[in-house]
């Protein structure tokens, strides 16, 4: 790794600020950027000249029809898929020499399409494998029971407890993370995302089989992250509801090109979204 | 008072495998794989406390202690060299490497050490009164018993309680989702490796002071028993490699002394395909349903 990966050290958990979040500011940096990104498949282009920047505070969408390359960009910038062209300015820096490990750790965290839950593990075990960096004891100090042990793991179960209280889970706490109802998994799948102490948080259709009183829910939810944490929310969604209810910048994805860019007003009217999604008007 | 002797030394024997078979199940939880050179890590561990005694005269206690040093490192230099390369590879190609690298550590032990048994003098030295001795205990059966509880209930605590045995619980369950949470799936595998080790480490001392003979192939059967109590009990589960352990041995024991010494493995193994045939994952195993 030609380059150290540092961040600032943080704290356990981010302290919740009352602070109304300040006005976007256009010349502030954005958490992230990506440049002419492109991956291809053997001979199949997955996403090409994907261009996209993302404002420290913004919730962005990402949307287009089913097998748009939606989800691999995703894998792109978490790194589960190295680019084949373009670049990835995360927080100004560079992700090409990181994996996925370093991405993380660099301030990306995700959820997943289908869930991916350790299921066999508590639900606040779940959350402390997402805490993991931020949690510092040495293996003799866990085995042994030193006193660093005890402040460390309190610590993390505080931080637990405060994460899954922003979905009110934390009568779930013991439970197994596989028996949850569907709703709750995906709620607990943010929840250990959160826990990594991202800056940028991506969601993988986190609306997928939820009724429209838990999208509702949901949608306040996630602005809710925003407001408290201070993070970008990158969402891919298929419900239009949640889409054009909270996101700021949407970003229209068809064949891993980018077809459409702007404000949730632009993208409802834009023609070439309305025949991605619809097809074309017939000429009579 | 004749059963009771058969039943010490099968539980004896039986915690040699239980400590042999956390090694398998924890790489096998982890990793996915069947580290088949986890025997010869025994013997190796077997031969570097007895050279630490008997050319170093060194006390047993530090001769173990440098024994677990060894063992690990060459664990976690195995995991680096041989199966790292190969963890996108299929797991066959995995399986026949492990089996290479055993007979590796044999030969070589075989050109470092000779073909000749080196007599091993038992590194517990202090003796039981009488009237336990009379009853078939022996300091070293009560030695094995005691550290395979010790060791127990630590790796359960470890695995349970300290976030590096999280980080271990959600590499074994998914190593992608593990490693976009920010977890270092290749160092947590090393780790396993290392515990592994250092476990074989100490069932190679112990096994050598109960049986007192040591040769290049010492580790081979102790280890395929001990991978059978493993699945015996369950693959990927630590309880499970501990019943399956003590069970093995116990009904080892028992069918050499009752049946057949010369049956004994055979009947061994014949309770392993009887439960098998019953119970499928083991009996501490999950049955984990394939999603379509």
């Amino acid at each position: 790794m030609s380059e150290p990966i540092k961040r600032k050290p943080t704290k356990l958990v981010p302290v919740p600020s009352t602070n109304k979040i300040p006005e976007r500011d256009i010349n502030k940096a954005p958490i992230l950027e990506c440049r002419h990104l492109g991956i291809d498949f053997g001979g199949l282009t997955a996403v090409n000249d994907f261009d996209m920047a993302i404002g420290r505070t913004e919730i962005a969408g990402l949307i287009g029809p089913n097998g748009a390359g939606k989800t691999t960009v995703f894998n792109l910038l978490t790194k589960v898929y190295q680019p084949t062209r373009g670049t990835i300015l995360l927080d100004g820096v560079d992700t090409h020499p990181m994996n996925s490990v370093q991405v993380s750790r660099h301030g990306i965290a995700r959820t997943f399409q289908n869930i991916r839950l350790f299921g066999n593990l508590s639900v606040e075990d779940n959350v402390k494998v997402g805490l993991h960096n931020q949690v510092r004891y040495g293996m003799v100090q866990g085995i042994l029971r030193l006193p660093g042990y005890w402040k460390k793991e309190k610590l993390a179960h505080e931080s637990a407890m405060e994460l899954l209280s922003i979905f009110g889970m934390q009568d779930l706490a013991d439970h197994q993370a596989g028996s949850l109802p569907y709703g709750a998994q995906r709620r607990l799948e943010i929840v250990r995302a959160l826990a990594t102490n991202p800056s940028l948080l991506l969601l993988d259709e986190p609306a997928a089989g939820m009724n429209p009183s838990e999208t509702a829910e949901l949608m306040e939810n996630i602005v809710k992250i925003r407001d408290t944490f201070h993070i970008a929310v990158l969402l891919i969604e298929h419900d239009m509801s949640l889409v054009m209810g909270i996101c700021e910048g949407i970003c229209v994805l068809n064949f891993g090109e980018i077809i459409a860019k702007g404000t949730p007003d632009e993208i409802k009217n834009d023609p070439q979204v309305i025949e991605a999604y619809l097809g074309k008007k017939r000429e009579v | 008072m004749v059963f009771f002797s058969y039943l010490i030394s099968g539980i004896s024997l039986g915690s040699v495998y239980a400590i042999i078979a956390l090694g398998y199940t924890m790489v096998y939880g982890i990793a996915k794989m069947l580290n088949f050179a986890h025997g010869d890590v025994i013997m190796v561990g077997g031969y570097i406390s007895f050279c630490a005694i008997s050319y170093l005269s060194l006390p047993p206690a530090v001769a173990v202690l440098l024994a677990m040093v060894v063992c690990t490192v060459l664990g976690v230099l195995i995991e680096g060299l041989a199966y790292r390369p190969l963890r996108q590879a299929g797991s066959l190609a995995v399986l026949i490497t492990a089996i290479g690298v055993s007979y590796f550590l044999q030969n070589a032990a075989q050109l470092i050490w000779g073909v000749t048994p080196k007599i091993y003098t038992s590194v517990v030295s202090f003796r039981l009164p009488n009237s336990l001795t009379r009853l078939g205990l022996s300091s070293e059966a009560l030695v094995t018993v005691l550290s395979c509880v010790v060791i127990m209930v630590a790796l359960t605590t470890f695995v349970n309680k300290t976030k590096m045995g999280k980080a271990m619980r959600a590499c074994s369950e998914d190593k992608g989702a593990a490693q976009l949470m920010g977890i270092n799936v290749n160092a947590t595998i090393s780790m396993t490796f290392a515990i592994g080790s250092a476990l074989a480490a100490i069932a190679g001392v112990l096994l050598c002071s109960a049986y007192t003979t040591l040769l290049p192939t010492t580790g081979s059967m102790p280890g395929i028993k001990a991978f059978t109590a493993a699945v015996f009990g369950g693959i990927g589960s630590i309880p499970g490699a501990f019943v399956g352990g003590l069970l093995l041995g116990i009904i080892e024991s028992m069918a050499k002394a009752y049946i057949s010494t010369d049956l004994a493995n055979a009947i061994v193994f014949a309770v392993l395909i009887v439960v098998l045939l019953v119970k499928p994952t083991g009996l501490l195993g999950k049955y984990v349903p394939e999603k379509v």
